[in-house]
């Protein structure tokens, strides 16, 4: 996976493709900012999820369960405004009859917990208990089987009665298996396989998308996503409140046990990585911002497993794109510590000037719109927000790629993305 | 301030530093095996939690020590509430009320919870009516309550017009002027503050106690 033509071979199916030439300047575009080389003109990222509904008058939960439809309303958006990279937000969206299908508890989405024209939100609760620390260091598969997978979907319940693996030998290995009978074990088993049914159309579904904006001409700015280990535990895991109390109750347990995630989240996320066939890789982050944690608390916990996940995705020949959420300006010059064209930074609250400065010459940058202005702002006010980021970063070298803070904004009107793809040609283009 | 003898003053170094255990065992000792007063106990987290809230001001602190100091409070409080002999009107006065949730649409609960610890830790009466607040319900909780102060929460995008709603639904409601709305969350600011109408906006816990003391005339 050297450069971007690896995206282009393995999105496009072996037919010729009339739009080739199309795909590949737009995926030029990203790479020539990866590699800190100044692109024929500033890219624009489009990275939408429930704001597609709103574009194409569905309510959320019809953008969540009817593939066809989300799929049709997805592609004409891109149509419409030609990004240089997409964002595969099909499978994080069209997911509610995976969602039903798993008795997934972790998030509540229209239907499940919310109103109709809402989109799904996360439940932040102690998934992991503080005392299971022990449990899940010492086995973390065994720990997923016997008590995570249990409380964060329906699916797995049931699970709880399978045998401990470990330590199953010989005769003992035999008569171990007897759980697998049991009526509880059985019902999961079956409910289990009827779910990855639904997850295998889900995906098939977002294939087949990626596939036809790839022959359309567009490719896809990142083909898979990860996570990183603070935020894994963190979120999924320990709750916010829990991690927080951590950091003083359980220190030297969490480093522990964010050790051995950087080990196995780094796996995992070369593994999807190459299933998807795209280098880059988008990482959310959730808990590094300068309000969330003190200087110490970042260059303890948060940033050395991330940057040896990091590091290592460089070396698999991937391109991380961490989502640096919120405001993380006093972080700068600490997370600058990577190799230099390797990875895109793209910040949502940072000031982006700032970032260019302390950053332009190691990363490229994606952002960052503020989602105020893109909702409740005008047409003219976004217009100005572009020309600024260009006049001050990307004619002064910075290798930018254009995006909202975090995407679009569910609520924006259409007439300010029309708004930030227009400016973005007029004044970079 | 120069009333604290020693132990007092260790309680409140170790509750002020983060240091959980020693604190806890401190106080317990002193209100279960040396009767204490509990109010005076409870005086002397305060008096740990001002320092709390000006090292979160100047920078030292962060938020995993407000959610720890709410934490070690709870847990003193706890023991010391059962043990106050309440006399009628006896309650320390407040500074004011503050009526404070998260507004409709919107299920994040993590910013407001550590606002109204905040509020309540510096003195203000704080009724906290949850998430995904119908304007309907904000409407008869001030009625209801009669608060000072309004704080509305929330994360998502979707807020800006939920706040926006209930905001114009509390002016049309002719409440207006007996009270201040402040609004904070993720996403929050002026631009977010100006379309909504709120009287102000805070990025932080410490701004929320900031604004309502101000409100209130109290100092800062």
């Amino acid at each position: 996976m050297d450069g971007g033509r690896g995206v282009s071979e393995s999105n496009i199916t072996e037919s010729v493709n009339p739009n080739q030439a199309a795909f590949d300047k737009r995926q030029q575009r990203i790479m020539d900012c990866v590699a800190l080389k100044t692109p024929d003109r500033m890219p624009v990222a489009m990275f939408a999820t429930f704001w597609l509904a709103k574009y194409g008058n569905i309510t959320c939960k019809e953008l969540m369960y009817n593939y066809e439809g989300t799929k049709e309303i997805a592609t004409r958006a891109v149509l419409e405004f030609e990004p240089d990279g997409v964002s595969p937000g099909l499978a994080g969206i069209a997911m509610g009859n995976a969602l039903e299908a798993i008795d997934f508890k972790q998030l509540q989405w229209p239907g499940h917990g919310v109103d109709d024209n809402q989109p799904f939100q996360y439940l932040d609760r102690e998934y992991m208990k503080a005392e299971e620390y022990d449990d899940f260091l010492f086995d973390p598969t065994g720990y997923y089987l016997q008590k995570y997978l249990p409380r964060v979907a329906g699916v797995f319940e049931g699970f709880e009665d399978l045998p401990s693996f470990p330590g199953l030998h010989y005769v003992r290995l035999v008569t171990g298996i007897r759980s697998f009978a049991k009526p509880s074990v059985r019902q999961a088993f079956e409910r289990v396989v009827k779910a990855a049914e639904e997850v295998d159309r889900m995906i098939n579904h977002n294939i087949e998308w990626n596939e036809n904006i790839a022959r359309l001409g567009y490719p896809l700015i990142n083909g898979s996503s990860s996570v990183s280990p603070y935020d894994f535990v963190a979120d999924y895991f320990r709750g916010a409140t829990g991690m927080m109390k951590d950091l003083f109750r359980h220190k030297d347990k969490l480093l522990q046990l964010l050790d051995k995630a950087t080990t196995f989240l780094l796996k995992q996320t070369i593994t999807a990585a190459k299933a998807a066939g795209h280098q880059i890789v988008m990482i959310p982050i959730h808990w590094a911002p300068d309000a969330f944690m003190s200087g110490k608390q970042f260059e303890t916990f948060w940033w050395p497993p991330f940057r040896k996940m990091m590091m290592g995705m460089i070396d698999a020949g991937l391109t991380p794109m961490p989502l640096w959420e919120a405001d993380c300006s006093k972080r700068l010059e600490i997370i600058k510590d990577v190799p230099p064209g390797k990875c895109i930074y793209w910040f949502e609250r940072t000031d982006m000037v700032k970032a260019f400065e302390v950053l332009g010459d190691v990363v490229a940058l994606r952002g960052n719109l503020s989602p105020s202005l893109m909702t409740t702002g005008q047409p003219a006010e976004v217009d100005a927000a572009v020309k600024h980021l260009v006049d001050n970063v990307f004619n002064k070298g910075g290798k930018l790629i254009l995006d909202c803070a975090f995407g679009l904004p569910d609520e924006t009107p259409v007439e300010n993305v029309r708004a930030m793809f227009d400016a973005a040609r007029k004044y970079a283009g | 301030m120069s009333d604290w003898n020693e132990q007092e003053a260790q309680l409140i170094e170790w509750l002020s530093d983060m240091d959980e255990d020693n604190a806890f065992e401190l106080a317990k000792r002193m209100l279960l095996e040396e009767h204490v007063d509990p109010l005076r106990v409870l005086e002397l987290c305060r008096s740990a939690m001002d320092i709390v809230g000006q090292r979160f001001e100047s920078g030292d602190y962060f938020l995993p020590e407000l959610v720890l100091a709410g934490e070690m409070l709870d847990n003193i409080g706890a023991i010391a509430k059962p043990l106050i002999k309440t006399a009628p009107g006896e309650e320390s006065k407040k500074l004011g009320k503050v009526l404070i949730g998260t507004v409709h649409g919107d299920l994040h609960d993590i910013g407001k919870n550590i606002v109204t610890f905040m509020l309540d830790i510096n003195g203000f009466d704080v009724k906290d009516i949850g998430i995904d607040v119908p304007v309907k319900d904000f409407i008869a909780a001030i009625n209801d309550y009669q608060p000072d102060v309004v704080a509305l929460s929330g994360f998502l995008t979707l807020a800006f017009e939920s706040m926006k709603e209930t905001i114009t639904a509390i002016t049309a409601a002719g409440m207006r002027d007996k009270l201040k709305i402040m609004i904070g969350g993720g996403q929050i600011d002026e631009t977010v503050r100006a379309y909504t109408g709120a009287d102000a906006f805070g990025v932080n816990a410490v701004e929320a106690v900031t604004l309502s003391k101000n409100w209130m005339g109290a100092a800062a």
